[in-house]
């Protein structure tokens, strides 16, 4: 019923949905603009200042090869967003048609989509995405793939279960009995009924899509150095924490931000739109 | 007023809204109950008549408070009273017994469980002694075989059976006042019955007082000796029983009362104009709530809103008094004679059995088959007839007719239109000429229409899927259909959301009317709306009829309505034909025992 700019007015109606999209459109902003705002070149070194602390010259302070933290953190989110952006587009959109495919036809397609899913959700992800990043390597596109697929598992459960409580309107059976095809029904009649549990759905697969692609990085899979990565800096320059707690602090507090503001978001998102997120369903 | 059980003095339930404006669900109530005595509070969906009753127990919804008035029970204020007063005032002074009383018991626990819980709370016995009360409470509510009931879950229940446990829970603590919400709005006609007549005994028996809450006139006619009619949050009327139903004033009486259809009844039930603004929408607009339906309203009536005034017995809101009196603004317009129907057939339904279950594989192995829900039904339908298929829950009806619309697999028997389609087959497998000559109604609009749609488009569906027409045409299709359902263009833009009740199952017929069909099978599909807006319904199929020939499968279980729409009805019991017949026969002259039965459970 609402378009995307009466979806925005009605997150922005809430106090913590106004916070969400200011701390999301800051940090998409700065992705977007971060190259030529930078003080300094991300891998230009400092010689013998590493582990400074803030000064003028550099604000958060350097880190253990000499190189400008603030440089790196307001750089070092633009990987992890493009990759979870067109990932979470991804899942959301496979997920979404298979499990709107099973939960419509029901019966033995229902039971081969569902019982795939069920063995995929078995298999450790983590490993298996590690294998895929050891086989084919850390492009975004492997990356997006990768993560692309198996956060769409989740969203084909969620999706045939607001499926199934659309089908039984007296709606959909009307459009059976008129002689609609089955791909128009599910186009038409079902998709406009479950958008708004997709919506708050993908918001909130983002935000773990984010922390998992971090995890990645923090592991040394997700991208390769020097880029800066959020994951990435903490790993490098936790074993330093007691002693120069900038280059940690910062892309936590960036990468914190961002989550929280995803999160804030999908609250206020399913709060205007209805859908109550414990139950992942219409209320 | 001394003597009295409940008195409400000027109450006003609602909340706060925009700039301080108060916003009224209940408005201006005053009434007194005394001891022994039984009111009916009556008016359609959304007018405040369960607001009321819950804040007679000191009790409102989310959101909703007391914005003036008092209410005194025994002269305690429900609302003033501790909490550990009011916990003895519900259930032990006053009772409430729910409209679904199988929601109301908990699924998990024992009847005895659920029945000791009240008479710890609400009766002094020892604890020794409770098993013997419940048996006792059990018997006077009639539940046979008290004993093993005891030990039931309420599942395993019937529904009239999970209603008089209900009673007897509010029985337990001997209240002085019974508050009932719809006690019997989900039950059949012949169950509903027995729980009236157990109601009246018991407030004879026991002198106990009651409000009987329903959109039912003739339920609480059967109850209630003083009743109220409720409209817009405001009560326009109240009086002795006989009066306010042999003489109504209030142009909303009169009206609801020629709205009804009924079995003796030589003319055809009159729908008021219009739907009731939802007392929410009407703001703190003063003036009579009832204005903009009304034939009589003046300016007066807008801008004024009018005191209740005493007439004999009774007192009636109503400044046309005079007018509303002299009764000449309802003509309820003749029952038309069933049109002369050619010979020709064009539904034909053959030895038609149906089941909901395969066999599973231990079944068959044994050699066992389910049970059909329908066995061995035939029947027909001639062109420009319009037939009524009646019985109880369970009966089948609503299946025959997913059955005939192909939603729903037949295990054998022959279904064929015009002498050539044949209908037996699932939708899928029928061709787009057969799809259009059938169309299907559902009883309930609000799941009948997607919500994202508008009702353009809802409407342009069908026309697009059967027929070949240029985008003008289509629209002004659209508008015709609107026109012809009486809905006004401009709706066009509107989603289901916007529309009321009526209007959504307007849209609803006009979109089976979009595909020019030779048969619209209806589901109930005045059972979801006021009896006001019912009336309109009925007197759009008739008209429908008569314009364009189209037949009708009506399936109901109000036999009233059936009689008063339906030339010729089936009536079924346990997936079978009891009697089959025109109305006339069948209604006058009921040969088969269940059909008596029915008819004798009419009120």
């Amino acid at each position: 019923m609402s378009s995307a700019p009466a979806m925005l007015k009605g997150v922005m109606a809430t106090r913590s949905g106004k916070i969400g999209v200011v701390l999301v459109g800051f940090h998409l902003l700065l992705a977007l603009m971060s190259p030529w705002l930078v003080p300094y070149d991300f891998a230009a070194q400092t010689a013998l200042v590493d582990h400074a602390g803030p000064s003028l010259a550099h604000w958060a302070g350097l880190d253990t090869l000499g190189r400008d933290v603030l440089t790196r953190t307001m750089l070092g989110g633009r990987e992890a967003l493009l990759v979870t952006i067109f990932g979470t587009g991804l899942a959301v959109v496979w997920g979404s048609f298979f499990g709107v495919l099973a939960g419509y036809l029901g019966g033995r397609i229902d039971e081969l989509i569902m019982r795939s899913v069920d063995i995929f959700l078995a298999i450790p992800w983590m490993i298996f995405l590690l294998l895929v990043i050891a086989s084919f390597g850390n492009a975004p596109i492997v990356m997006i793939l990768t993560l692309g697929f198996f956060y769409g598992i989740g969203v084909v459960r969620m999706a045939r279960a607001a499926t199934l409580e659309v089908v039984v309107k007296d709606y959909v059976l009307a459009a059976k009995a008129r002689g609609e095809s089955p791909l128009s029904i599910m186009m038409t009649e079902i998709l406009p009924n479950v958008r708004d549990v997709l919506m708050v759905e993908s918001a909130m697969r983002w935000s773990w899509m984010l922390l998992a692609f971090s995890a990645l990085s923090f592991l040394g899979f997700g991208v390769t150095p020097p880029t800066p990565d959020w994951g990435l800096m903490i790993a490098n320059s936790r074993i330093y924490l007691a002693l120069a707690p900038w280059p940690v602090l910062m892309p936590m507090i960036a990468l914190s931000s961002l989550i929280i503001g995803i999160n804030l978001t999908a609250d206020a998102l399913a709060k205007s739109l209805g859908v109550d997120k414990t139950t992942r369903a219409l209320v | 007023m001394t003597g009295s059980l409940l008195s409400i003095e000027n109450l006003s339930i609602g909340f706060t809204g925009l700039n301080d404006q108060p916003i009224f669900i209940v408005r201006d109530v005053n009434l007194t109950l005394a001891a022994g005595e039984t009111l009916g509070l009556v008016g359609e969906s959304g007018c405040g008549k369960s607001s009321l009753l819950l804040a007679m127990m000191g009790y409102y919804k989310q959101g909703l408070g007391r914005l003036r008035g008092g209410i005194a029970y025994d002269g305690q204020d429900p609302g003033l009273v501790s909490s550990q007063q009011l916990q003895a005032l519900r259930g032990g002074g006053m009772a409430l017994i729910p409209q679904n009383a199988g929601q109301a018991l908990t699924p998990t626990l024992r009847i005895k469980a659920q029945m000791v819980e009240v008479l710890r709370l609400h009766s002094d016995l020892a604890p020794g002694a409770w098993h013997a009360r419940c048996l006792a409470l059990f018997e006077r509510v009639k539940l046979p075989d008290p004993e093993e009931m005891l030990e039931r879950y309420p599942h395993e229940l019937s529904g009239g059976q999970q209603q008089r446990v209900a009673i007897a829970m509010a029985l337990a603590g001997e209240p002085d006042l019974l508050l009932l919400d719809e006690p019997t709005t989900g039950l059949d006609v012949t169950t509903q019955v027995g729980v009236l007549s157990l109601l009246q005994e018991i407030c004879r028996d026991l002198n106990t007082a009651m409000v009987y809450v329903s959109h039912d006139i003739q339920v609480i006619s059967q109850v209630c000796n003083q009743i109220a009619i409720m409209y817009a949050g405001e009560i326009v009327e109240m009086g002795p029983r006989a009066d306010l139903l042999n003489q109504p004033v209030h142009p909303y009486t009169q009206g609801l009362l020629a709205s009804i259809p009924r079995l003796d009844q030589q003319t055809l039930p009159h729908p008021i104009a219009g739907e009731m603004l939802q007392p929410v929408h009407r703001g703190s607009n003063v003036g009579c709530g009832y204005a903009g339906r009304c034939a009589l309203a003046t300016d007066q009536c807008r801008e004024i809103a009018p005191l209740a005034q005493p007439i004999a017995d009774r007192w009636v809101k109503c400044h046309e008094v005079t007018a509303a009196r002299a009764g000449e603004f309802i003509r309820p317009a003749q029952k038309l004679l069933a049109p002369n129907l050619s010979d020709s057939e064009l539904l034909a339904v053959e030895d038609l059995s149906v089941r909901y279950q395969a066999p599973t594989w231990l079944q068959s192995l044994r050699g066992q088959q389910p049970p059909a829900i329908v066995r061995a039904v035939s029947f027909g339908i001639r062109k420009g007839e319009i037939k009524g298929l009646v019985g109880e829950s369970g009966s089948g009806k609503s299946t025959i007719l997913k059955t005939i619309a192909g939603l729903q697999p037949s295990l054998s028997g022959r279904i064929t239109l015009s002498g050539t389609d044949d209908l037996a087959g699932p939708v899928e497998s029928r061709p787009r000429r057969c799809l259009r000559k059938v169309q299907l109604v559902f009883q309930n609009p609000d799941a009948s229409l997607n919500p994202r749609k508008t009702t353009g488009e809802i409407l342009r569906r069908p026309l697009e899927l059967y027929f070949d027409l240029g985008p003008g045409v289509m629209d002004e299709e659209v508008d015709a259909l609107l026109q012809r359902v009486n809905l006004p263009e401009s709706y066009k833009g509107r989603f289901p959301g916007q529309l009321s009740g009526g209007e959504k199952q307007r849209v609803a017929i006009a979109r089976a009317l979009a595909a020019k069909p030779e048969l619209i099978l209806c589901d109930e599909i005045t059972s979801a709306l006021d009896v006001s807006v019912q009336a309109a319904i009925l007197k759009l199929l008739l008209d429908l009829r008569a314009d364009s020939g189209v037949s009708l499968l009506f399936v109901s279980h109000d036999l009233a309505v059936v009689e008063t729409l339906c030339d010729s009805v089936l009536v079924l019991e346990g997936g079978e034909v009891r009697e089959a017949g025109s109305c006339a026969e069948v209604f006058k002259n009921p040969q088969h025992a269940y059909t008596q039965a029915l008819l004798a459970s009419v009120l």
